[in-house]
């Protein structure tokens, strides 16, 4: 009999094709690239080497892209520059390209996922932390550096050290208005923003399983806040389903095929796991950010913590750090806390179902602070517009855009303004991260749009009419 | 690659836990090519105000650590954001070394590629060394990687842990690239397989 093994482990050994010195070679499927992985393209051209995969490799600009004004030239030159290149390598290269003004651009986590390029059982990198946001489909998927790159689109492979394995399951049933961005905000706040560094997460249980395949990819998405080398969802209907008819998915006689392959990638019956961490769905509230740190993440219904509470120094410190950067004071109601802004977009929470559950929330209403809704892709753009979720945002008084990262990392010159603070549906509260000085509280897309709804941080329960989620 | 086998150096602490790539080098600078300058990055927003002064309590700024050859930091170092930029940003500043109780999986990968030693030692010891640095300021740290070894200015010695793979890059200045192109028909066997087994790998885009 063969020792059980994780999910994780079974696509790891079907991508080996080397072993020494405690490291696989891992063979690549899929190497999606963007504006940033012009060190690494310039790397591969110093060494005279070419593009060795350029079939398996995906170019899709994002990063920097303007939410408005497509197809007119971008007037900075520092950020043409930064578009063309990409272009330029892709071409050079033979790489397909989605550039801006391609009908299927958007953010690289969703396009991938979208047209059946994130496929289960596959290896799938990225010059990107969210990169893990594809294994909600059950693929090995991870970020990795500009060297990184460079190796991969020189052999199609990568060096690894064999990361260990946690499993995190989550039972039971989400509440209403409570949605996937809460559960991951609630155990990154549990297990801390290094809690699962060295690890893959696979996330189990009835909670994850009850989740659409958007929400399996915000879980995913986030596990890099955790720390996580990665994310990883066993594939089931609810996957299939969903992949089923993609452009790059398996075709014809290929998908029933493919879906009977896939159908043994699960973790097997007494797997062990490195670690275990248990969540208990029904315990999480709508959660959103205090701090400067995914880490600091608390239900609505708490009150900002206070430093002096906290026996251990170096964290008392960090949180006073946080603190006088987010400009608040210890004891105050988190519902409560004006807002200048709101951002709803990012890998993270920008597909379809994102923007259905902020509009759920804004319909017949007036945002009170300005704010921009970057749809994840041009083609998620295309299906809101076509059930009206265009008009509800931009009715509320919110600017609909094309799509792009946006103001999740504010490289495309969509920021806000020195100081003011945000109600976000990104990843990152980071100080500086949506602009200089800017105050960034991460939540769900149906939380941003309640403190659209009344200039204000709200439990979107005690808003949102009976029967919206 | 710049190879690395022992440094004696001035180290600078920057004590925080969970320093974020975005903080090391805020996203407006990722554009910029790869050239002399990228040290001016480095931790842009905290090393300068607004209009562009120097903090002066920042450290980097402090008499004495403006030379820092080694950062003796906190827990989960380089957390966040894969840009390698990060890297080339301490590199270019003159950092060779940073000493910390953990770092991010993505930021410690990046590092030995560049020739950046990341020595994780116990928290505790971490904190002998940042009190021995900032008792004598101005005074080197010794980083010895085949002993791996970091030595006090007040005699002491840690041992830290290394993964022997990534010790052996950083002392040979290996090139990866080179290495793994020697293994092309290994690599194109597992294609030919893998392929065979799972026909729907191949990418073909309908439409
Ligand atoms: S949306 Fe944000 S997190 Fe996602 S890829 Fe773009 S910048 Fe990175």
């Amino acid at each position: 009999m063969t020792r059980p093994r994780t999910l994780f482990r079974k696509i790891w050994d079907a991508h080996a094709v080397a072993e020494g010195e405690g490291r696989t070679l891992l063979a690549v499927d899929r190497h999606f690239v963007h504006e940033g992985s012009f060190h690494a393209f310039d790397a591969v051209q110093r060494r005279g080497l070419t593009v060795r995969r350029p079939d398996l490799t995906i170019a899709i600009a994002d990063h920097y892209v303007p939410t408005r004004d497509r197809g007119r030239p971008i007037a900075d030159a520092e950020i043409r520059t930064m578009v063309d290149l990409l272009a330029a390598n892709a071409a050079r290269e033979g790489i397909r390209l989605f550039g801006p003004d391609d009908p299927r651009q958007g953010i690289v986590h969703v396009v991938g996922p979208e047209l059946g390029l994130t496929l289960p059982g596959t290896v799938i990198v990225c010059g990107d932390s969210h990169t893990a946001t594809h294994g909600a489909f059950g693929a090995y998927a991870f970020g990795i550096g500009a060297s990184e790159v460079a190796h991969v689109l020189a052999t199609q492979t990568l060096w690894q050290a064999r990361p260990k394995t946690m499993r995190v399951t989550v039972d039971g049933a989400l509440g209403p208005g409570v949605a996937a961005k809460d559960l991951i905000l609630a155990l990154i706040g549990c297990i801390g923003t290094g809690g699962a560094t060295g690890h893959v997460v696979e996330y189990a249980g009835s909670a994850v399983r009850g989740l659409s395949m958007d929400g399996r990819m915000t879980v995913c998405n986030m596990s890099i806040e955790a720390g996580a080398r990665a994310g990883l969802i066993a594939p089931d209907d609810t996957t299939f389903a969903w992949l089923a008819g993609r452009p790059a998915a398996p075709q014809g006689d290929l998908w029933p095929q493919a879906v009977a392959a896939w159908q043994a990638l699960a973790s097997d019956p007494g797997a062990v796991f490195d670690r275990e961490v248990r969540l208990a769905a029904a315990g999480i509230a709508p959660t959103v950010t205090w701090g400067t740190s995914p880490e600091d993440a608390l239900p609505i219904d708490a009150v900002v913590p206070d430093p002096h509470a906290v026996a251990d120094p170096a964290r008392r410190t960090a949180m006073e750090r946080a603190l006088a950067y987010m400009d608040l004071r210890p004891g105050t109601p988190l519902a409560g806390i004006a807002v200048d802004r709101v951002f709803i977009g990012s890998c993270t929470n920008a597909r379809l179902g994102d923007l259905r559950a902020a509009a759920a929330v804004l319909e017949g209403r007036r945002a009170r602070v300005p704010g921009l809704v970057v749809p994840g892709s041009t083609t998620v753009k295309r299906q809101a517009e076509a059930e009206g979720l265009d008009r509800i945002f931009t009715e509320a008084g919110l600017d609909w855009r094309d799509s792009g990262c946006s103001m999740c990392v504010a490289m495309n010159g969509d920021v806000a303004a020195a100081g003011e603070r945000c109600a976000s549906s990104t990843n990152r509260n980071f100080p500086g991260r949506q602009g200089r000085s800017v105050r960034t509280h991460l939540m769900s897309p149906a939380m941003v749009a309640a403190a659209a709804v009344t200039g204000r941080l709200t439990d979107v329960r005690a808003l949102a009419p009976a029967g919206v989620a | 690659m710049q190879p690395f086998t022992r440094l004696n150096g001035v180290a600078a602490v920057f004590d925080q836990a969970n320093v974020d790539t975005d903080q090391i080098i805020p996203a407006r600078f990722l554009r910029k090519p790869r050239g002399p300058g990228y040290g001016g990055f480095l931790f842009h927003d905290l090393r300068f105000d607004e209009g562009g002064a120097e903090r002066p309590d920042f450290p980097l700024n402090r008499p004495g650590w403006r030379e820092a050859a080694i950062l003796v930091a906190g827990e989960n170092f380089g957390c966040g954001s894969s840009r390698e930029a990060a890297v080339y940003a301490l590199m270019d500043f003159g950092i060779r070394c940073v000493i910390a109780p953990s770092f991010a999986d993505i930021f410690a990968a990046n590092a030995v590629q560049n020739g950046l030693l990341c020595a994780a030692l116990p928290a505790a010891e971490v904190a002998a060394i940042r009190d021995a640095v900032i008792a004598e300021p101005g005074a080197g740290l010794g980083v010895d990687l085949p002993a791996q070894t970091v030595t006090a200015p007040n005699g002491m010695v840690c041992t830290f842990a290394i993964d022997p793979y990534r010790k052996r890059c950083l002392i040979e200045g290996l090139d990866q690239i080179a290495l793994t192109l020697a293994r092309l028909d290994a690599i194109a066997e597992h294609e030919r397989c893998a392929q065979a087994a799972e026909p729907w790998l191949r990418v073909t885009l309908v439409g």
